[in-house]
């Protein structure tokens, strides 16, 4: 597995993988081929498809990374950085987080964490296909009120990453929450890639977790129209009303 | 239940469906005794607001009584009479705290859709599409209502309906206009649009001290009600509303001018087509925004131009420079309602207004299809239809035939 460097890297302006750079260019090699073969527009559609993903491979971009704005470190990790703004003090939000069996209760893909030693959690996630992956982290800085930072351990299936800030707002908002995380998915950024296909890309994912701390914090629960009236019959429209009220939508 | 639903574009059907029911212990349901149509369900009916579903039920101005708590309601009891004001507050965040509770961070269950769209996510809203939340509205026999305690306000016996529908939205906006427009002793406001909202705007404005109130429409009934209200009227098809603004105000210009019309202007001339050519498309431009244009052009220098008007998305050609070089200040925003309703109650006790006045008929829901096309078309002097969801059948039913579509 590999090792994570430091939580300091810097984003590339490449945000698709060297992996996906060879499938991606391979495939569109294999398109403008394909295209030569043909005439009129199949041939124009083909030859510039192709042209479009080989271009794409060739400058380290990921047409679908953007969309799906997945970026990543120098050394091909997943970097995410979040920011919320919390009516609570700063205190009371530290001590929230730094108890880790709250956060199974605002980040969705986690299922539980235990609190082995003072340092020494253990965590266990949500994965596609109703799995589980499971690691070990350690504390790696604990300033009481201020940061909270956590690294998983040597060896683990997902390494990754991360620390949170709290800095009390002005004038009285409460708090500034800020999250940052690195880490290695199983297959690269293909893998976050395929991920976000089913919902669960870690930006937005943090990105969720952060508002839903927020809602259970200021109001006790989040807001929700699940199970509302409606007149829907078809599955056409309930599918398109879900697709609005999943609240991923982007 | 029988329920205005949106069955498509200039489509609405009354249907039967599920009652609601208690889904959060922050909830209440109300049985509605009044609701009305607002301009802006007219935006919803037409389609130029992004991601109405068939089925959605609309209706965000309704009032009536609690018929059923959840478990963590305390202010509010079964029994109380209440008004729902359309935007909702979570009562915690630093907006609704500030009184700004259009703006409350926590109460749009879609957030993610309305930050991609303006960048934050203002409050949710009953029956006003999936970016305002997708909360079913209240043009039903019954409703489900969310953060009870923090919303639902608690109204008289000895006021009719009549008298306080309006609390729910358009008085509280036409009245948040007005104060936008920063009047002092002394000024002339200019009101685009004398529909419901442009109404309460030219009665909020002499509330608050202006001096002269110069309102703007082409239908003669909307002008004869503002004239009631002590307005100087203009038709703008048959006047110069530009040169005639001058002339009303010595040449300077009206101190605050109003854009009570939004998207669905009636823009006259070769502009006016071509938005209306570029809004059918709902991509090129979401937006008919001739009222702001000419709000923006006429008002004087170092003035203010109010926004009540609804607008969704992008709208082109406003004139940025008149904007920039006459130092204006635009000040816009979706009604802070619960800030206002002390307020405005106490004026409707008083006898300062009665906002009764705007209401032009009275249909029962069955008839809301009916009712739409009435107002979108402004035939038999509409200019406010109030629904009674129990009228006719005064039995609540949960197998009533379906009563046809109403082409719109």
């Amino acid at each position: 597995m590999t090792a994570l460097k430091p939580n300091t890297q810097r984003i590339s302006i490449k945000n698709a993988s060297p992996a996906e750079r060879i499938v991606v260019g391979g495939l569109g090699a294999g398109l403008i081929l394909l295209g030569l073969q043909r005439t009129g527009r199949v041939r124009a559609f083909l030859s510039s498809a192709g042209a479009i993903m080989v271009s794409s491979a060739a400058m380290g971009k990921s047409p679908y990374n953007t969309l799906a704005k997945i970026r990543r470190t120098e050394s091909n990790d997943i970097k995410v950085d979040k920011a919320v703004t919390i009516g609570l003090p700063v205190e009371q939000l530290y001590a929230f987080w730094r108890k880790f069996e709250n956060l199974p209760r605002f980040m969705s893909h986690l299922e539980s964490v235990k609190e082995e030693t003072q340092t020494r959690s253990h965590w266990v996630a949500k994965a596609p296909a109703g799995t589980h992956v499971s690691w070990d982290a350690d504390i790696v800085e604990d300033a009481p009120g201020e940061r909270i930072a956590w690294r998983s351990v040597e060896g683990s299936i997902v390494p990754n990453e991360g620390y949170v800030e709290f800095r009390a707002a002005p004038q009285g908002r409460g708090t500034e929450v800020r999250v940052s995380l690195i880490y290695h998915p199983p297959a690269g950024t293909l893998g976050a890639g395929v991920a976000r296909l089913f919902g669960e890309e870690p930006a937005q994912q943090v990105e969720h977790d952060l508002r839903r701390l927020k809602r259970l914090l200021e109001v006790g629960l989040e807001p929700t129209t699940e199970g509302q009236s409606s007149g829907r019959k078809g599955l056409l429209s309930e599918g398109l009303a879900k697709l609005f009220d999943n609240g991923r939508t982007s | 239940m029988k329920a205005l639903v949106w069955q498509g574009v200039n489509r609405v059907g009354i249907e039967t469906v599920p009652d609601p029911q208690i889904l959060q212990p922050t909830d209440a349901i109300v049985k509605v005794t009044s609701t009305a149509i607002c301009g802006s369900d007219l935006h919803l009916l037409d389609g130029y607001v992004p991601s109405m579903v068939h089925g959605d039920i609309l209706g965000h101005e309704f009032m009536g009584e609690v018929v059923e708590v959840g478990s963590e309601v305390k202010k509010i009891q079964v029994g109380d009479r209440v008004i729902v004001p359309f935007p909702i507050s979570c009562g915690h965040c630093w907006y609704c705290q500030q009184g700004l509770t259009s703006l409350c961070d926590n109460s749009n269950p879609n957030f993610k859709l309305a930050e991609t769209m303006w960048g934050y996510s203002p409050a949710g809203i009953y029956g006003y599409s999936h970016i305002t939340g997708g909360y079913a509205g209240g043009q039903a026999q019954y409703a489900r209502t969310v953060f009870a305690d923090a919303n639902l306000f608690k109204v008289p016996d000895h006021l009719s309906d009549d008298q306080l529908l309006f609390l729910t939205d358009i008085f509280p906006t036409g009245h948040m206009a007005a104060e936008n427009c920063n009047i002092h002793p002394g000024d002339t406001v200019a009101v685009f649009g004398c529909g419901p909202v442009g109404q309460f705007t030219i009665r909020s404005a002499f509330l608050l001290g202006a001096e002269q109130v110069i309102a703007i429409d082409r239908f003669p009934e909307r002008l004869d009600l503002a004239r009631q209200a002590g307005a100087v009227t203009l038709n703008y098809e048959k006047e110069d509303v530009f040169e005639k603004l001058k002339m009303l105000t010595g040449g300077r210009g009206p101190d605050s001018v109003v854009d009570a019309v939004g998207m669905e202007a009636h823009g006259t001339g070769l502009m006016g087509v071509a938005d209306a050519v570029k809004q059918t498309t709902r991509v090129l431009e979401t937006e008919r925004p001739h009222a702001l244009r000419a709000a923006i052009m006429a008002c004087r220098k170092g003035g203010t131009v109010s926004v009540p008007g609804v607008y969704g998305g992008l709208g082109d050609k406003i004139p940025l420079g008149s904007l920039m070089n006459k130092a204006l200040t635009l000040h816009t925003g979706q009604t802070h309602v619960h800030r206002y309703l002390d307020r405005l109650l106490k004026h409707i006790q008083d006898g300062d207004i009665d906002p009764s006045v705007i209401i032009t008929h009275r249909m029962p829901l069955d008839e809301a299809p009916q009712a739409y096309k009435i107002f979108k078309h402004k035939h038999e002097n509409c200019i406010k239809c109030v629904l009674d969801p129990w009228a006719d059948h005064s039995t609540h039913t949960q197998d009533a035939e379906k009563p046809e579509t109403v082409e719109q």
